[in-house]
């Protein structure tokens, strides 16, 4: 069951063939729904992609053995807290960010790498396949060590991303739609204090007032905002652009596009200013770090910044949180010489 | 929790953030909790009333959780006519007294799922532990809990309640009848369900042992 299709019948790319009727109505009521919970529609030339559930997977025709890795791979997207001491070294599961088991679109749906990919990425400067964008988020997100290429984990985690995208043409020429944490307009000012506030009353009761989230058992209910058990300085969410888009498409939970675009910058903006373990890019020197990654990464971010309530420098420590290393060693440059 | 205190002043109560109260006794919640056992029995367990009005179970609930729910009550930020008149009969310390007494129970299992089809269990169990997002039901054990057993002082575990409760309260939700949840989180989701997504994950989570085995 094929269900992707450009919202727009102009482009042409004839991705419907079969059923158009069909999907034009089962799409035109999924973009009612993300319109009706303040979701902008599709513009023109937008691909538009419902990726398939679970329940899909179970009616698909494909290998059962197939089958098997694919829920094992969605079992690590969603609990990757099993992982915990091994590839984990914080309270965040992939699903923390990337809301609705990596399928929803303004939560940074993963699909897209599977048919994005290989490409260049500018954070690492070389030709980044699937597993290494995977192995991006291990590093950075989970302030972990990402599982060995072509592993069992890693290739479950593949093919989960993979199956999400089925019916996409590889390398697809239109924008897609809801890729990413796309941010409100940045307001003219933001401000600290408006933000510890909001965070106060609109964040705390499940993220705790110092962003310590919530664990029962081993298991985590309310990731880590900041602090030792959430994302390291490396990750995409440190920049205050990517916090307030994630912030504004899917904070508070449940509740989506209820926060102001001001709220949400000035939300981001204040939990950007707190601490959390270093960049795995840390050569020793935050001076000197944010030197090397400021141009590609950390412009956006806080990090090397004086904080303005009491002048403490981000990121000017040599805590690594949980984990005893800085740097997994699969995070190296690629030369393909 | 920072929010209790701070409902408390708004509602004038904040003598009992102080020193006017002594600290909360389940032996005596025990004896205030006579008035109680005619509809939430004995043993806390309460009853699910087929096509009546369900008494939920108490047993095993966050102490801190019944405790706001009674002041709840006693304000009129939610409103039960069963409820009222017992609820008007104590005082502060008995609240705090009756919360320690019937958190400090063992919890009961749920009633209320007998006879229900394979398929309703199964949606059910989704709607729990997966949510479905396509109408933007967030799991409810991104809230509740694993196993929807409960987080913290604000989340109550809904596991092993009665089904017959489970459903009256979203559905009051849906209405708008109850709305004494912080920042209408619970509201938010039960509007987008539907009748039968209530049912079929009322069933579920009252066949659902109330706390970990
Ligand atoms: C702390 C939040 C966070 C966590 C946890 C997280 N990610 Fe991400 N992820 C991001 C951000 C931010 C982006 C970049 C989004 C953007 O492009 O703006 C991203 C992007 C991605 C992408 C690329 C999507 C695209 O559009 O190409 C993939 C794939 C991905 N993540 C997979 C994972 C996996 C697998 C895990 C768990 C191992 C994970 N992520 C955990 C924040 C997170
Ligand atoms: C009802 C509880 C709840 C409220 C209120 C809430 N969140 Fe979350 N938040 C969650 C959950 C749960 C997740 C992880 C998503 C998942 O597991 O499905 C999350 C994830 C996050 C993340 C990504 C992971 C991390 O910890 O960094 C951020 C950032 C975040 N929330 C910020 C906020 C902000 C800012 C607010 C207030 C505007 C807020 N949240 C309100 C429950 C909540
Ligand atoms: C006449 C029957 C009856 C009696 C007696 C009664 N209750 Fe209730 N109780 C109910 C019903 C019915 C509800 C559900 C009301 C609703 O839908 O809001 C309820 C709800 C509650 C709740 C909310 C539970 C939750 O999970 O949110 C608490 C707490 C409670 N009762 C405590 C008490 C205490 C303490 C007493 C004794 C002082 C008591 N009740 C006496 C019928 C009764
Ligand atoms: C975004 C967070 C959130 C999600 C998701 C959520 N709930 Fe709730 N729920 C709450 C809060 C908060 C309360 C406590 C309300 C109060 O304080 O009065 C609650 C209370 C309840 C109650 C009343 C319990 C009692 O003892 O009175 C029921 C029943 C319930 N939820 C069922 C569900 C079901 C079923 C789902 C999944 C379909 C769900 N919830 C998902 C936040 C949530």
């Amino acid at each position: 069951m094929i269900r992707t299709l450009s919202y727009a019948a102009l482009s042409g790319t004839l991705l419907f063939s079969v059923n158009a009727t069909a999907s034009d109505a089962t799409t035109q009521q999924y973009i009612d729904t993300l319109t009706e919970l303040g979701y902008p529609a599709p513009k023109d030339d937008e691909l538009v992609h419902i990726p398939p559930t679970m329940e899909d997977l179970e009616n698909a025709k494909l290998h059962p053995e197939l089958k098997r890795v694919i829920r094992k791979g969605y079992d690590l997207f969603t609990n990757t807290q099993q992982l915990r001491g091994e590839n984990v070294f914080n309270n965040m599961n992939c699903s923390s960010c990337h809301l609705g088991e990596g399928r929803m679109p303004f939560s940074a749906p993963v699909w897209p790498a599977a048919v994005t990919l290989p490409n260049f990425r500018g954070k690492n400067d070389h030709v980044n396949n699937l597993e290494e964008r995977i192995a991006g988020c291990f590093t950075y997100s989970m302030n972990g060590k990402p599982p060995e290429y072509g592993s069992d984990n890693m290739l479950a985690m593949s093919a989960y991303h993979q199956w999400l995208a089925k019916g996409v043409a590889m390398y697809p020429e239109q924008p897609i739609y809801g890729r990413g944490f796309p941010a409100p307009d940045r307001p003219e000012e933001l401000s600290y204090a408006r933000g510890e506030a909001a965070f106060e009353e609109k964040c705390s009761v499940c993220h705790g007032s110092d962003g310590e989230g919530l664990r029962v058992g081993d298991q985590t209910v309310f990731p880590a905002t900041w602090g030792d058990m959430s994302n390291n300085w490396g990750a995409g969410i440190v920049r205050i652009f990517t916090a307030a888009g994630f912030i504004k498409n899917n904070m508070p939970l449940g509740q989506p596009n209820s926060l102001s675009d001001q709220e949400s910058w000035d939300i981001a903006y204040y939990m950007s200013n707190q601490e959390r373990p270093q960049d795995p890019r840390y050569t020793g020197d935050v001076k000197e770090t944010l030197k090397n990654t400021e141009a590609r990464f950390h412009k956006h971010s806080m990090y090397g910044q004086a904080r303005e309530t009491d002048g403490h420098v981000l990121g000017d420590h040599s805590n690594t949180g949980e984990k005893s290393f800085l740097k997994p060693d699969t995070i190296r440059p690629r030369t393909f010489e | 929790m920072k929010k209790i205190p701070i409902l408390l002043a708004a509602l004038g109560l904040a003598s009992y953030s102080g020193l006017a109260f002594a600290e909360a006794d389940a032996e005596r919640g025990a004896a205030t909790a006579a008035i109680c056992m005619a509809c939430h029995q004995a043993d806390g367990s309460g009853m699910n009333i087929a096509g009546g009005e369900s008494w939920p179970r108490l047993a095993g609930l966050d102490a801190a959780y019944i405790s706001r729910q009674l002041h709840d009550y006693k304000s009129g930020a939610r409103s039960n006519a069963s409820m009222m008149p017992f609820v008007n009969m104590l005082n502060e310390q008995q609240i705090q007294d009756v919360a320690a007494y019937y958190a400090s129970l063992p919890a009961t299992q749920g009633k209320g799922s007998e006879g229900a089809d394979e398929a309703t269990l199964k949606r059910g169990q989704q709607l729990a532990e997966r949510g479905d997002w396509s109408d933007y039901i967030v799991s409810c054990k991104s809230c509740h809990g694993p196993d929807n057993q409960g987080a913290g002082d604000v989340f109550p575990g809904i596991s092993g309640q009665h089904a017959g409760y489970i459903k009256a309260q979203l559905q009051a939700w849906k209405a708008g009848a109850r709305k004494n949840d912080t920042q209408d989180l619970m509201g938010s989701i039960a509007r987008r369900m539907s009748e039968d997504d209530i049912h079929a994950v009322a069933v579920w989570l009252a066949s659902q042992n109330s706390v970990a085995k």
